[in-house]
């Protein structure tokens, strides 16, 4: 047997068989898709669109879900997950609309500005941010931020002025957002450093040329010619923070409460719930039918999103392509 | 793929670039407009803020791990206690955390390795080649816990029983060590495809063709030419694999049945080891955390003290190994997170 394995084989073989193990990984996507959509159509067949909208309390539906057994009534799958939508679309917008600069600018200081020695130094520096693993960046928080959050930035005045409606304990908006952005800047760094550093020298040579200082050189041309990359990043990053579960379950202070910009400064304290870590909060209770087919609905939207992100980011990137360097 | 050498200026290069080459013609940030000094020290304020942030967090988490890691605690079983004296050690996560890794990258590696090999040296028809590769993007882009979900939704199916104990009902459980392994491949996939077409794309083609030319076949260079010649990229990816892997929290939380120690499922040795439920160190840390039921601070200091060790180990590995074989820098970077 192994002598004949060893033994060279026929090409048309070898192709065929390389290529069902690549067909193979697309089998997996299909059957992910199907699996997790077959799942939760019970929810959303009872519920329609108005699944998505606001409506009754979250968390007495979804006790009502766990309530039931094994053949629930159909009021059982009723469900507004609006407060979750609203809660991932809000941490992921806040903490990619701070990466975005924020990973431009470092990225242009590590290529562009540093010295050699502090470049040697914050390359592997950055890349340990984004490999340190979520549940250690959710330990910190819950551990360390909230606590600090909780006894010295919210006033006493703050906490009381809305305990009837929630108790703010430093777990929120600010601390999710926080710790979301320093997830994934990361990521963000490491491609548009990649692309920054592979446009081609002449091109800023030229722009110097025209009396542009080296920062200004940066922006008009090498920025500019980098923008796919920037694109690519920023649909990366915001996969990742919308499917981000146990970080945001840790420090997100779990209610299914929807933080109102109203509330002026308080709004940042504001405790939420994404989609991802109410998956967390409630796999527990994944043999009740209703809360399963819920569940699985939330993963099939965050599915759903991120596969539209890439769609998008690749239709974004198509008329970009203009500028890209021969890399 | 083809870019000229020279057009890319090396990282390591000293000297950043034409505008600051000679230090008598260096243009002083001082002589620039305000809002440009004003971008510059951000810059820097950013890049170097950045560094402190990970610096506090490699520190912090380095003084309550030694604060609280006892060699005792890596040696010793954990124990169900209510309090932080009582409860034992973590040799049974640290056990699942090995496990699991090595099921994943077993099952992850000739998946990865196959997809690069059959997108670069064959990928005919060219749409089915564009379909796998978005495939991959696909998996790269979709979030742990809806992997975990997909899982769960698979492995219940009756078809899969012998993956997973059987309830009385007849329900399949759906978590053993074998299942969440095999869907811990998945989130190990996309960086190991990618490291490894990195590295087929770099070979040159002229060595393929002088392969040809002795009247090797295709899959004879492949095998004597191309594998090894990507070795250390298939190094690297195996690497970034195995950091995704022992980071993730969400897969093995829904996946591996959240049991304190490894119990094990039948009396085939091996197979009960494959089938047994467990928990690793994400989760050991994420359950001893005040998210978790068992608030065990101390506890969940001492193991994310140990899988963040793990992980520094593993980054300097990806390092010493870009260092060693490429000349591209952050080529590593980049690979290092897609």
């Amino acid at each position: 047997m192994l002598e004949r394995l060893r033994r060279p084989w026929p090409d048309h073989r070898a192709e065929l068989t390389l290529g069902a193990v690549s067909l193979l990984v697309g089998a997996i996507v299909i059957a992910m898709i199907v699996f997790v959509a077959i799942r939760a159509w019970p929810t959303l067949a009872h519920n329609g669109l108005s699944w998505l909208g606001p409506g009754a309390n979250l968390e007495t539906q979804i006790a009502n879900m766990q309530a039931t057994s094994v053949n629930p009534p159909a009021s059982a799958f009723k469900l507004n997950a609006w407060p979750l939508v609203y809660g991932t679309l809000l941490t992921t917008v806040l903490a990619v609309a701070l990466a975005v600069p924020v990973s431009v600018l470092s990225s242009v200081f590590i290529v562009e500005l540093a010295p050699e020695g502090v470049r040697r130094i914050a390359i592997p520096v950055i890349r340990l941010l984004a490999s340190v693993p979520s549940v250690i960046y959710g330990l910190i928080g819950i551990l360390v931020l909230v606590p600090f959050v909780g006894n010295h930035v919210i006033t006493a005045h703050e906490k009381a002025s809305v305990q009837n409606v929630v108790e703010l304990t430093g777990a929120g908006l600010a601390v999710t957002v926080v710790i979301l952005t320093v997830m994934i800047t990361p990521i963000m760094i490491a491609l548009v450093c990649e692309a920054l550093a592979s446009v081609p020298v002449s091109w800023r040579e030229g722009a110097v040329a025209l009396g542009l200082n080296p920062l200004r050189a940066v922006r008009a041309v090498a920025l500019r010619a980098i923008r796919p990359a920037i694109v690519a990043a920023t649909v990366l990053a915001t996969a990742r923070a919308l499917g981000e579960a146990i970080m945001i379950q840790m420090v997100s202070g779990g209610r299914s409460f929807a933080p109102k910009p109203v509330d002026g400064v308080i709004f940042l304290f504001e405790p939420l719930r994404t989609l991802a870590s109410a998956i967390v909060d409630f796999h527990e209770g994944v043999s009740a039918p209703a809360l399963r087919s819920t569940l699985y609905a939330f993963g099939l939207l965050l599915l759903f999103s991120a596969l539209m992100l890439s769609v998008c980011g690749y239709l974004i990137k198509l008329p970009l392509r203009r500028y890209q360097t021969n890399g | 793929m083809s870019v000229l050498a020279s057009d890319v200026r090396p990282l390591g290069a000293s000297g950043t670039g034409p505008a600051q080459d000679g230090h008598g013609r260096r243009s002083s940030p001082w002589s620039w407009r305000w809002s440009d000094r004003f971008v510059l020290v951000v810059a820097w304020a950013t890049g170097i803020g950045l560094c402190l942030i990970a610096a506090a967090i490699v520190v912090y988490m380095g003084v309550r791990g030694v604060e609280y890691l006892r060699p005792g605690l890596l040696f010793s079983h954990p124990q169900a206690s209510t309090s932080q004296a009582g409860s034992g050690g973590f040799l049974d996560p640290l056990l699942g955390t090995l496990l699991l890794t090595v099921i994943g990258i077993t099952l992850a590696l000739p998946l990865a390795v196959g997809c690069a090999l059959w997108i670069t040296e064959y990928g005919r028809p060219g749409w089915l080649a564009r379909v796998v590769e978005s495939s991959i993007e696909i998996v790269a882009g979709t979030p742990d816990i809806v992997i975990a979900l997909f899982g769960l939704a698979v492995f219940q199916l009756s078809l899969f029983a012998p993956l997973s104990f059987t309830a009385q009902g007849g329900g399949v459980y759906g978590r053993s060590f074998i299942i969440a392994g095999a869907m811990l491949s998945l989130i190990a996939l996309p960086p190991l495809y990618a490291a490894t077409r990195d590295g087929l794309q770099a070979v040159p083609t002229h060595m393929r063709e002088a392969a040809f030319a002795l009247g090797k076949t295709k899959i004879a260079t492949i095998r004597r030419v191309l594998l090894p010649s990507v070795r250390s990229n298939v190094a690297t990816g195996v690497t970034l694999g195995v950091s995704r892997i022992i980071g993730d929290t969400a897969i093995v939380l829904l996946l591996l049945g959240e049991t304190l120690r490894i119990d094990t499922e039948g009396s085939i040795p091996g197979l009960n080891l494959l089938r047994a439920t467990g928990s690793t160190l994400t989760t050991y840390v994420y359950s001893n955390s005040p998210a978790g039921e068992g608030a065990a601070p101390q506890k969940a200091y001492a193991a994310a003290f140990v899988l963040l060790v793990f992980v520094l180990g593993l980054n300097l590995i990806v390092t010493r190994i870009g260092r060693a074989h490429a000349s591209t820098g952050l080529s590593g970077a980049g690979g290092g997170i897609v």
